[in-house]
């Protein structure tokens, strides 16, 4: 059954993404998706959602969104937090890295991410469309999300209805862990087009992240590389994300998930997929260093990464917000069971109509 | 430049989780016809279950790109492609010829004078020497559907515009050195505009052939005035013009 939210501010930046769309490469169409592929599956984990649901991915700040009908879950996984805003006018935190509940008539206000992108996941995943067998937003070319563009005010997104408890909450057990140390590329295809000192450079020395970036890619600044005899152009091939494109100035171009298909500078090598990701949580003026390795490691590394995930997914716990009543600890005779927390406002106690939690909402119970 | 077909296809990494099969250095039609022979030769092992860890391939002009998973073993991968592409031969043609109507009035060709100009020509030789060229369509790249035809006449080479335009209108025919293309959606560009189509060249909602043209597809560009190309164009709009009668035959 669908629940829907009505989107009361579209934040900035905030667009419907999945796993990306894959097949339609050979016609120019990139793939796009989740510029950070473990956070949206954390996002996805949290609700109990299929790894490649689709998710409201947000670029600088959070949406509000009004749910119209459900009840529903929403997750945050990344530096972002927000609150619930209940009909009546009251309010809760939501942490990040936790899911929050919504009644019909419930806003959830997400504020702005600390830097880099996070995921706002909704029960099920964001139910739109399929275009060319993707949700994922490209905007250059209007594909997929809501008419291939960022959420606006007035937008509806359709989710499913909560089965179950509606009142346990999951959390993130334990920290997130990112990789550290220089970000590791495998070098080529093109790396036969700079003189040795350019690569020894290219690994040697750090590099700058500058305010040019978007999810098509980003722009770095350092000492510039030097092209060999071979020169700046090449005849167009393939590029993919993670691709490190050295135009005649020298200075590097790493593109992201929107990476057009192809492209005509030199590529000196690409950043493998377990590292890609952290390109996106960059700031401008930070200093990266690359670091080759083979594909072997190249390998392990996304097997570690895809371990790391699964570990932060088997820590997730579930615990009752503050305010709602634990029943097991009422059966089990605890009756101070710590359910009501004295410093957060009381979801359940303070609620002067006196609305049934358990049967969602319905105040006739 | 002397173009150079590599004897042996190389196969360059590209990152870990594609390899670029590269078949020479230029463009040019022995170098495509390698690459449109690779292609055929990955489709009937796809086809027939030997290329599990495949993803999807790129062909391009001179290369093919084969996107793979990344938690499979490349390396066994890149020595499958390697002795794949040795053997796949070349491939002349494999696609259609499509009649494509344009209109070069001036609305829709800013540029057409300019060019004609340059060149010493009337815009009507400009337009003659267009429509007379069979294209080959070498790939599709840079936006959805946006194809890069090869076969321009020498006398239509033309560098592209010193300031790029911050909007090429959706579906205008360009030239730009050797290459001819056309834009399926309003974006910057620096290509030159000589026309534009009515035909979408790229739809969404068409899963089966979202674009209209495919690498090995021949293309002829067919001149009609601008009542006609309104006319069309309305169609296109309302869902009512079928893009198969653009088909003239088998390339």
């Amino acid at each position: 059954m669908n629940a829907v939210v009505e989107v009361i501010d579209g934040g900035t930046a905030v667009a419907v993404q999945d796993c990306g769309r894959t097949g339609y490469r050979s016609l120019g169409v990139p793939v796009s998706g989740a510029i950070d592929p473990f956070l949206m599956a954390a996002a996805n984990a949290l609700l109990g959602n299929a790894p490649d649901a689709a998710v409201l991915e947000v670029g600088l700040a959070g949406p509000a969104l009004k749910a119209l009908s459900g009840v529903l879950r929403i997750s945050l996984a990344g530096n972002l937090g927000g609150q619930v805003v209940t009909s009546r006018g009251q309010a809760r935190k939501i942490q990040p890295w936790q899911t929050a509940t919504l009644l019909p008539g419930d806003t959830a206000r997400i504020g702005a991410n600390g830097g880099g992108v996070a995921y706002v996941g909704l029960s099920g995943g964001v139910d739109v469309p399929r275009q060319l067998g993707s949700r994922a937003t490209y905007a250059r070319a209007a594909l997929g999300g809501i008419g291939g563009r960022y959420l606006a005010a007035g937008d509806r997104l359709a989710c499913q209805v909560l089965s179950g408890d509606p009142w346990l909450e999951s959390s993130g057990g334990s920290d997130w862990l990112e990789e550290e140390g220089a970000l590791r590329v495998i070098l080529g295809p093109q790396d036969d087009h700079f003189t040795a000192a350019a690569l020894q450079d290219f690994l040697g020395r750090p590099w700058r992240v500058t305010r040019d970036m978007d999810r098509m890619g980003l722009r770095l600044e350092g000492h510039p590389l030097a092209h060999n005899q071979k020169g700046a152009d090449i005849v167009s091939d393939g590029v993919v994300p993670g691709s490190i494109q050295v135009p005649a100035n020298g200075q590097p171009i790493v593109l992201l998930a929107d990476a057009q298909t192809s492209g005509g500078y030199p590529k000196i090598a690409t950043v493998i997929r377990a590292d890609l990701p952290r390109l996106a949580h960059l700031r401008p003026g930070e200093e990266i260093r690359f670091a080759a390795v083979d594909h072997a490691a190249a390998r392990a590394a996304l097997l570690r990464r895809t371990q790391t995930l699964a570990l932060w997914v088997e820590g997730i716990t579930t615990f009752r917000p503050p305010g709602v009543l634990d029943e097991g600890a009422l059966y089990g005779g605890n009756l101070v069971s710590g359910a009501v927390r004295g410093d957060e406002p009381a979801l359940y106690w303070n609620n002067p109509q006196g609305d049934c939690l358990a049967c969602n909402h319905q105040p006739q119970c | 430049m002397t173009a150079i077909a590599h004897l042996s296809p190389r196969l360059l990494p590209l990152g870990d989780g594609a390899w670029t099969v590269e078949f020479g250095d230029a463009i040019e039609p022995a170098i495509h016809g390698r690459v449109l022979g690779f292609c055929r030769a990955l489709e009937t092992a796809a086809g027939s279950g030997r290329l599990p860890e495949v993803v999807e391939w790129v062909p391009a002009f001179r290369s093919v790109t084969v996107h793979f998973d990344p938690a499979a073993d490349a390396l066994a991968l890149g020595e499958r492609l390697a002795a794949l592409a040795t053997d796949s031969g070349s491939l002349a043609a494999l696609g259609s010829r499509w009649r494509i109507p344009v209109c070069f009035d001036a609305e829709c060709a800013p540029d057409l004078a300019e060019v004609a100009a340059a060149r010493g020509l009337k815009p009507e030789e400009v337009v003659a020497l267009l429509t007379g060229t069979v294209f080959s369509v070498y790939m599709l790249g840079f936006l959805p559907g946006f194809p890069y035809l090869g076969g321009l006449p020498p006398a239509l080479e033309m560098p592209r515009l010193a300031n790029p335009r911050k909007a090429v209108p959706a579906r205008s025919i360009a030239v730009a050195g050797r290459m001819c293309a056309a834009y399926p959606w309003e974006s910057p560009g620096g290509w030159r505009l000589l026309g534009r189509t009515p035909v979408r060249l790229f739809d969404p909602a068409d899963a089966t052939r979202p674009a209209l043209l495919a690498p090995g597809d021949e293309v002829v560009w067919q001149a009609v005035d601008r009542g006609a190309y309104d006319d069309l164009e309305r169609r296109a709009a309302a869902g009512s013009f079928d893009k198969e009668t653009l088909k003239a035959s088998a390339a």
